[in-house]
């Protein structure tokens, strides 16, 4: 189980690094809310794997650990601030600047393929 | 008064010029000396304590807690310094008055003046080396501002530059110096430093510390190698070359060297690196004062010269050579200081300071001309002048040094050599400019200068003939004060007396006196043989070195920088791969690892899904529409992941969010491009695959190596204390408003804030509405289908009530706040979406800036409801109460808290989805409707 659990963090890690790595905006945002994913789930793991016990009080008589539930629900509702503010971030950026490169203008090795469709949509 | 008082009044001295400026250059004059009289005058009135062998220390504790205490301390070296650079500060003062003309600022000039007087009497009287550093640096900075007073000429810019640069590099050196010190002994007083020399000479950093603080004093004395600066410091006017290049500041270094000198002289180090900086500075600057042709260029390296024959002094190992250095420091400050303002005369009244023009001074100017020989006698070491005494102890102890062992005859042959080229260039002062001809191309006709310019003049030259006749009457008590301070321990004998009989020393001088006769009267040889070198122009390398500097920093700065956000990702992630890895290679792999869990069918299914889903959005990443659709995949999974391991309340919220985002980014992609165009290289490609590899892989090691040790948590009191303290089972939600209830506090503020920023960002957008899709599709006139329209208005009622249900049992079951307030921004949403912001807006009247204020200050408000009860701050209250009909019931605080962190969550999610989607109805061109 622990074995799954962690390949898929790390799958997750990888698609969303890969993603942050690209040079539009959208796909940035995109590969922030996969690595969000992957980090919520690293910390939530830090509590381990407890297939049986919510952390109810009087329901059983053990319990999965509180604290980093706690804290990742919060990193959460966090993660969906920061994405928001990314996002509209990007369409600002768009609005103002002409095009959705994350550098703010052409990217440096996009010449040699499509130029960018400035507002044409 | 008190010794904190002389830089106090000082530093109300600094005013005084800048608000009395209007009141004439005479009152003006006169008020700026009051400050500086007032001083010396209690520096007097204080020097019989200091003579009765009293060292007079005054603290004032400013943090005590981390050992800075401002403190000060009035020894025989301190005495010695403060009257030299008040005494000679009042004289330069009068002598400015009438140097500066009537146009030029001269209440800036005396304020600079005075600070600088200030920070150089805070060197001396400091007794905390932290204190002393700060007061260096502000010697540093006044002469630069002092230099580059005529900040019109590019000389005196670049020679300030070159100054504040020397020395200012210097004094980073010295700080880091001190520093080491005061942590081998442990304090930052000097009373406390002084007292430990051994233990610091024998501690494995001394050297260190010794070369660190050698640097500080040998660039602000303008010893070889950092003398270049000095010369091109004379771009400033002539007092302040008389006062601070000559007198006082170029000696902080000599005053550092002699203050340390009970901590860090003693060793080979110190007496070897000391003695030949000194020696070849010494020789260098006598000999190329030489050929200086400007006057102030040849005293200039007189002053090189005779700061490099002080440090020889104190570099040389008998106690005898650091009472000559002493005594030297005063005879210097005082005929070198009059000769200055003698040259400063002669370019007033002639219009020239270039000894090639000048010559037979002495039918315009007799008086200054005789005031200006005796001084210059004084600088070649005549006899009945004071030069002449310090002289000739200097060459007394060169013969009783044995710094350079076997070959130490030389330091006494090499001295008698600077000698001879001490009064070579003392001659050629007197020679050139009063007798050997007519003046050349003078400008204006040289005459006396007004009666008061001479006054300070007069009192130096005085003081040389007294000190040099009456030596031990003038200065005796002085001497043994400072040489006292500096030795701290018993005084060896010496003779202030101008006679010693027939001894080397005399001949040394005698042969000084010849030798440089000769060397004056055959200098044409010497010129043409100087001729053929080529001369160089220290400010030509410095400012090339500086602008190599700058332009590799620029290239260094540019080849990083390039703006590429992209290359800035990856050079960070590269990074976190190499300071995760290397500890992970030197992890134990056989640390005991619980066994997994057993997996189910179930598991291994949702894995793939999530894994398949993952890369289906990196491959379909450039068809966005596919790629958000894929990656709500992958957020339901982890939603379902949450409940499958046990966090009901993780499960809930990451379902409420991931519905709200994906609606954020299909509204967001409305305005985007549908689609990403391929544009990155395969090497790009590779390059992103393999950092996305190595660090997703090193997650996925560090996760497994932690999740699969044994939990010791420390939860087991928020488990404990969840019901009896915070009066909810639900522990999860319990710590949120209650034990991290100021975390949680933060966090919704921090949503908040992200809300109005996005509100903000979007107020005056301008964005281009498409009006089809990329194919060319127009997008469907029916926005709001009624099916749609009708489902989610009558889920409307049902959702707010669930939302409530969620809300209120979020304290002992799974639910809460945040979770209410996503579930309850979900429904609205979908009204929204349903029916448009047209119809939403006059049917919801809620302003959600002020939803999302209102949930912050209940949520504080119930915070600071605990003080009332004399609480800590966030301190909840619960109680149990037996309602008719319904039970008995909990009321707790923290419920209240709850409420705040709901509203905030509604008011802030609405916000950002209602700002955004408000934009495609507000913007869109009337032709499509």
């Amino acid at each position: 189980m622990e074995t799954l659990y962690v390949i898929c963090v790390g799958v997750l890690t990888f698609c969303g690094v890969f993603l942050c790595l690209r040079g539009r905006t959208f796909s940035v945002v995109v590969g922030l809310t996969m690595l969000s994913y992957a980090v919520n789930l690293f910390l939530f793991s830090s509590g381990r794997l407890n297939l049986k016990d919510a952390a109810i009080l009087g329901m059983s008589d053990s319990y999965a650990d509180p604290l980093p539930q706690a804290l990742t629900l919060t990193a959460i509702v966090i993660g969906f601030a920061m994405i928001a503010f990314v996002v509209i971030l990007a369409m600002r950026a768009r609005a103002d600047l002409g095009n959705d490169f994350v550098d703010g203008r052409e990217a440096p090795d996009s010449d040699k393929f499509i130029k960018p469709n400035k507002d044409k949509i | 008064m008190s010794l904190f008082w002389i830089t106090a009044i000082l530093l109300i001295g600094v005013l005084i010029p800048l608000l009395t400026e209007r009141l004439g250059r005479t009152v003006n004059t006169i008020f700026t000396m009051l400050a500086p009289a007032i001083a010396l005058a209690y520096i007097i009135s204080l020097m019989p304590a200091v003579f009765a062998g009293e060292v007079v220390t005054e603290y004032l504790e400013w943090i005590p807690s981390i050992g800075l205490t401002l403190s000060m301390r009035l020894d025989g070296l301190a005495l010695m310094f403060a009257l030299l650079i008040l005494g000679i500060g009042l004289l330069i003062i009068l002598y400015a008055r009438y140097y500066l003309s009537e146009k030029e600022a001269v209440g800036r000039f005396f304020s600079y003046l005075i600070l600088f007087m200030t920070a150089m009497l805070s060197i001396v009287l400091s007794n905390n080396v932290l204190q002393m550093w700060m007061a260096w640096e502000v010697t540093s900075i006044s002469s630069f501002l002092l230099i580059s007073f005529w900040s019109s000429k590019s000389e005196s810019r670049k020679g300030a530059r070159m100054a504040l640069t020397v020395t200012g590099a210097g004094g980073l050196a010295l700080l880091a110096g001190l520093l080491l010190v005061s942590d081998i002994v442990g304090s930052y007083e000097l009373s406390v430093i002084l007292a430990s020399g051994d233990l610091i000479r024998e501690h494995a950093l001394y050297p260190v510390a010794l070369i660190l603080i050698l640097l500080g004093a040998f660039t602000k004395s303008a010893q070889f190698p950092f003398h270049f600066w000095l010369p091109h410091a004379m771009a400033a006017p002539t007092p302040v070359s008389a006062y601070l290049h000559s007198a006082t500041m170029v000696k902080a270094g000599i005053f550092l060297l002699a203050r340390m000198y009970p901590v860090l002289s003693g060793t080979e180090m110190w007496f070897l690196i000391v003695s030949m900086t000194g020696l070849i500075t010494l020789l260098l600057g006598a000999y190329i004062a030489l050929f200086k042709h400007d006057l102030k260029g040849l005293l200039a390296y007189s002053t090189i010269s005779h700061l490099g024959l002080i440090t020889l002094l104190l570099g040389l190992d008998t106690k005898l050579a650091a009472v000559a250095a002493l005594f030297h420091i005063m005879n210097h400050a005082i005929f070198k200081a009059s000769l200055f303002m003698a040259a400063g005369i002669i370019d007033h009244e002639s219009g020239t300071r270039d000894m090639r023009k000048l010559g037979g001074l002495w039918h315009f100017m007799p008086y200054t001309a005789t005031l200006a020989m005796v001084a210059a006698a004084s600088m070649a070491g005549v006899p009945l002048l004071n030069g002449f005494l310090s002289k000739e102890m200097f060459l007394a102890e060169t013969l009783h040094s044995s710094a350079l062992g076997f070959i130490s005859w030389m330091i006494p042959v090499l001295a008698t050599l600077a000698a001879i080229f001490a009064v070579a260039y003392s001659l050629r002062f007197i020679h050139d400019v009063f007798f050997n001809g007519e003046p050349k191309d003078l400008v204006k006709t040289p005459h006396e200068p007004p009666r008061y310019m001479k006054v300070p003049i007069e009192i130096l030259v005085a003081l040389c003939l007294l000190i040099g006749i009456f030596p031990n009457f003038m200065i005796g008590g002085l001497l043994e004060a400072a040489a006292s301070s500096v030795l701290m321990s018993e005084l060896p004998y010496y003779s202030l007396s101008i006679w010693h009989g027939f001894n080397l020393p005399l001949l040394m001088s005698v042969i000084a006196i010849g030798g440089g006769l000769l060397v004056y009267a055959y200098r044409r040889h010497l010129y043409r043989f100087q001729a053929q070198f080529k001369e160089s122009d220290e400010k030509l390398i410095f400012e090339g070195a500086i602008q190599r500097l700058v332009a590799s920093a620029t290239s260094a700065h540019d080849g990083l920088n390039n703006g590429s956000l992209q290359r800035y990702i990856a050079a960070l992630l590269l990074l976190t791969i190499a300071i995760t890895a290397i500890p992970l290679i030197n992890l134990d792999t056989a640390a005991t690892h619980s066994p997994d869990q057993a997996v189910s069918g179930v598991e291994i299914t949702a894995a793939i899904i999530l894994c398949l889903s993952a890369i289906a959005t990196v491959i379909f990443h450039r068809k966005r529409m596919v790629a958000l659709i894929t990656i709500s995949v992958v957020g339901l999974i982890v939603s379902i992941a949450f409940a499958r391991f046990s966090a009901p309340d993780l499960a809930l919220t990451q379902l409420s969010v991931e519905v709200v985002t994906v609606i954020l980014l299909m509204l967001a992609l409305y305005f985007l491009p549908q689609k990403t165009p391929s544009e990155s290289s395969p090497a790009r490609v590779v390059r992103d695959v393999g950092i996305a590899a190595a660090l997703g892989g090193l997650v996925a090691t560090i996760n497994y190596a932690f999740i699969t040790q044994p939990l010791d948590s420390i939860s087991e009191f928020f488990l404990a204390n969840s019901k009896t303290g915070g009066g909810g089972t639900n522990a999860v939600n319990v710590i949120l408003v209650d034990f991290r209830g100021l975390d949680t506090l933060g966090e919704i503020l921090v949503l908040g804030i992200a809300a109005l920023g996005i509100f903000n960002l979007l107020a005056r957008v301008r964005l281009a509405m498409p009006s089809a899709n990329e194919h060319g599709l127009a997008w469907s006139k029916d926005r709001h289908p009624p099916i749609l329209a009708i489902i989610s208005q009558s889920l409307l009622p049902l959702a707010l009530l669930v939302s409530f249900y969620i809300f209120l049992r979020g304290h002992n079951m799974p639910g809460g706040g945040f979770i209410a307030g996503l579930i309850t921004a979900v429904a609205l949403i979908q009204q929204y979406i349903a029916h448009g912001v047209d119809w939403v807006k006059p049917r919801l009247k809620v302003d959600y800036q002020i939803l999302i204020a209102l949930g912050i200050l209940i949520a504080t408000l119930t915070g600071i409801g605990s003080w009332f009860f004399d609480r800590p701050f966030m301190t909840t209250w619960f109680d149990y109460f037996d309602i008719p009909l319904i039970g008995e019931i909990e009321l707790a605080s923290a419920l209240i808290f709850d409420l705040g962190v709901y509203l905030t969550v509604i008011g802030a999610t609405l916000l950002i989805l209602a700002s955004l989607g408000k934009l495609t109805s507000s913007h869109r061109p009337t032709s499509e409707e």
